[in-house]
């Protein structure tokens, strides 16, 4: 097991630049998720730190070595990708012990390190089956036993699970987890799905149009975004994105939405945002689960609000309202019982010890 | 509950709409579309193939003057010929050697241009392609001058580094060596664009997998490519096997089976045991052997194509 580090790494194709001088420092034992949208450059990324893609410029080391110029079999790495990439032709037995058989493990040892990841992974029942005779998760986990048997230094996960359907992803993320868990080996997992990337990470690496847009753990990025790409890419439904500005009413900063709607700042935020120039174009972040219905006793800061709904969605657990202020689409999260209906009003709840300020220009959370 | 007082009340032709019925089921059924839309080229393969083949195998039983039945006569003077078993050691030795090294070719060639990237590959593609588009009469004839032991390019050439004059069609080794690498000339590019085409549906993860796995690009080619492409070597090769062995023009136009008929194959000699000596019955009978040759060849070349299928 190693730490992994990328130093000003670059990757250019022709003329155009998919990865633009990255930063990482992956610890040992880690489980990294580079996220992004597609064309984002985390596959890239991956890529190269496999081996598998030349860098343009920049070190990338393993184990404290620069990797640069040494060919993906001798960087000590697995990598598990996203259509599998089985030998057709070899049982899963032989899959998974391809790597051993062209190092020249003694035949007793590639028999147990086979036999312990099929356990582990419980496709031991499969072992003698050929890829086509498996179901697609099935196929994963053998990907997966691949790279285990190998005990490599690191992981890589190239979108392992998007071929899978909803629920087996589920089920899979979970199987993922259990294995690092026993494992313990440094990964580095792509994927574009902010929910997976959430749900398996020590940390996440949000990566937009080449450039790392922020790097912490699951909840630093969901509580406390550093620009506007990330307040959006992370959560579902998305933040919501109002354009407003302050004002000073009586002594005391306010917000102000809409012509009508404006909303004093707590004292916290009202402190954090003095400074800023009243003139500025602002964007309000504010997720759906912070606009909720009015309860007759509200707490310091959460300010209400009438509204026309235009859509609701029930989702079971909860609904989400769509409603419109001046012309930006925003999005709610209330309780299923709150009468919520299509074009009704309703009187709406805003949680602003939990808002963000950006700057609409610049895109940078204030 | 209608029908069935009308069949009650007519008891005799209840059966017709059940026969209807069945025959409206026959045609419905795949098989049965398949098997009519198959029946022209069933029909041309009858007239074509399976009527001359019955019909060699009649000429076979007769003597030389076509006017008497004979039986297996024919067979028994051919096995005790020295000729005839040349003729077979030659063919073997002709297809095996010549299938061998277009397989070589094709596969080393195929790999080449594999790698040539976008544009550049469709025009080496084409010009790789051109022995094949040439009619081999006429490329042959072209060797045929190539060979020419006096005033040939290869002997000219050849006197400059001090070898030489090499009698290619004059010799036996040199006229076996000839027709050989004529066919092989001929016969490569074939296999060039099976194997590209055969490479290309390699996917490209698999590499990558193995390259992950510690594969050198050796490795690669035997536990990679080599077996993804298994079903297209085993049938491009039992293909051409039957082409090699079957050849003609080639051979009959380089050396006509001399010198000596040592470079005679099945056909050639067939053609001047049966039309140039006029006896049709041996002729047809030498040819018959091809037959049991190539069935076992296709049988063991065959064996696993169907059992492998497509491991994808």
């Amino acid at each position: 097991m190693a730490e992994v580090a990328l130093r000003k790494v670059v990757k250019r194709y022709d003329d155009v630049e998919a990865v633009r001088g990255i930063d990482l420092d992956i610890s040992d034992h880690e489980f990294i998720v580079l996220v992004g949208p597609s064309g984002c450059g985390k596959s890239t990324t991956l890529r190269m730190i496999a081996g598998l893609e030349d860098i343009t410029d920049g070190d990338i080391m393993i184990g404290g070595d620069v990797v640069n110029d040494v060919p993906p079999k001798d960087r000590d790495i697995a990598m598990v990708f996203q259509n599998y990439a089985l030998y057709p032709h070899m049982t899963v037995a032989e899959n998974m012990s391809f790597g051993l058989r062209l190092k020249h493990y003694p035949k007793a040892e590639i028999k147990a390190r086979v036999t312990e990841a099929a356990r582990l992974l419980d496709i031991t029942d499969l072992i003698d089956r050929k890829p086509k005779q498996l179901s697609g998760g099935q196929r994963q986990r053998v990907a997966m036993g691949r790279a285990i048997v190998r005990n490599p230094k690191v992981f890589l996960f190239d979108e392992p699970l998007s071929n899978l359907d909803a629920k087996l992803r589920v089920q899979m993320r979970i199987e993922i987890k259990k294995v690092h868990q026993k494992v313990r080996t440094t990964t580095v997992y792509v994927t574009h799905d902010q929910v997976e990337a959430m749900t398996l990470a020590d940390r996440v690496v949000v990566m937009n149009k080449g450039r790392i847009e922020q790097i912490g753990t699951p909840n630093e990025l969901y509580h406390k975004p550093a620009t506007r790409f990330v307040a959006g890419f992370i959560g579902s439904p998305a933040m919501n994105f109002i354009p407003c500005r302050l004002e000073e009413v009586g002594g005391k900063l306010n917000i102000r939405l809409t012509d009508r709607i404006s909303f004093p700042l707590p004292p916290a935020r009202a402190a954090r945002y003095s400074a800023l120039p009243r003139s500025e174009n602002l964007l309000l972040g504010i997720r759906p689960e912070h606009l909720t219905e009015s309860h007759a006793h509200l707490e310091p800061g959460v300010e209400t609000f009438d509204t026309v709904l235009d859509v609701t969605e029930p989702m079971g657990m909860e609904t989400l309202v769509y409603f419109g202020l001046e012309g930006t689409p925003v999005c709610g999260r209330v309780d299923p019982n709150a009468g919520a209906k299509d074009g009704a009003p309703m009187r709406l709840a805003m949680d602003l010890n939990n808002m963000h300020l950006l700057n609409e220009a610049t895109g940078v959370v204030l | 509950m209608a029908d069935v007082v009308v069949e009650q009340g007519r008891p005799a032709r209840a059966a017709s709409p059940r026969k209807r019925a069945s025959l409206r089921n026959a045609m419905g059924r795949k098989s049965t579309v398949a098997f009519f839309l198959t029946l022209p080229l069933i029909l041309l393969i009858a007239l074509l193939v399976l009527y001359p083949a019955f019909y060699s195998v009649y000429l076979a039983t007769l003597n030389k003057a076509m006017t008497k039945f004979v039986g297996l006569t024919n067979f028994t003077f051919l096995f005790k010929r020295e000729t005839f078993w040349m003729v077979v050691r030659q063919s073997c030795i002709f297809a095996i050697t010549a299938v061998v090294f277009k397989a070589l070719i094709g596969f080393i060639v195929a790999h080449f241009v594999h790698n040539i990237p976008g544009k550049k590959q469709r025009k080496w593609r084409g010009m790789l392609l051109v022995p094949w588009v040439i009619p081999p009469a006429m490329s042959t004839l072209a060797w045929l001058w190539l060979f020419d032991p006096s005033y040939s390019a290869f002997n000219y050439t050849l006197s400059f580094f001090g070898i030489g004059p090499i009698p290619w069609l004059g010799d036996t080794f040199w006229a076996r060596f000839s027709v050989i690498l004529v066919n092989v000339w001929y016969g490569a590019p074939f296999f060039l664009i099976m194997y590209l085409a055969a490479l290309k549906s390699v996917p490209d993860q698999l590499y990558e997998a193995a390259a992950i796995d510690g594969a050198n690009w050796w490795q690669k080619i035997w536990h990679i490519t080599l077996p993804m492409m298994r079903n297209i070597i085993a049938i491009t090769t039992l293909f051409s096997l039957i082409v090699t062995f079957a050849n003609f023009d080639i051979v009959r136009i380089l050396t006509s089976g001399g010198p000596l008929d040592r470079t005679h194959l099945f056909a050639t000699w067939a053609f001047q045991v049966g039309i140039q000596s006029s006896d049709i019955p041996l002729g047809a009978c030498v040819s018959l052997f091809m037959v049991p040759i190539l069935a076992v060849a296709a049988v063991f070349i065959l064996r696993d194509v169907n059992k492998r299928g497509n491991e994808a």
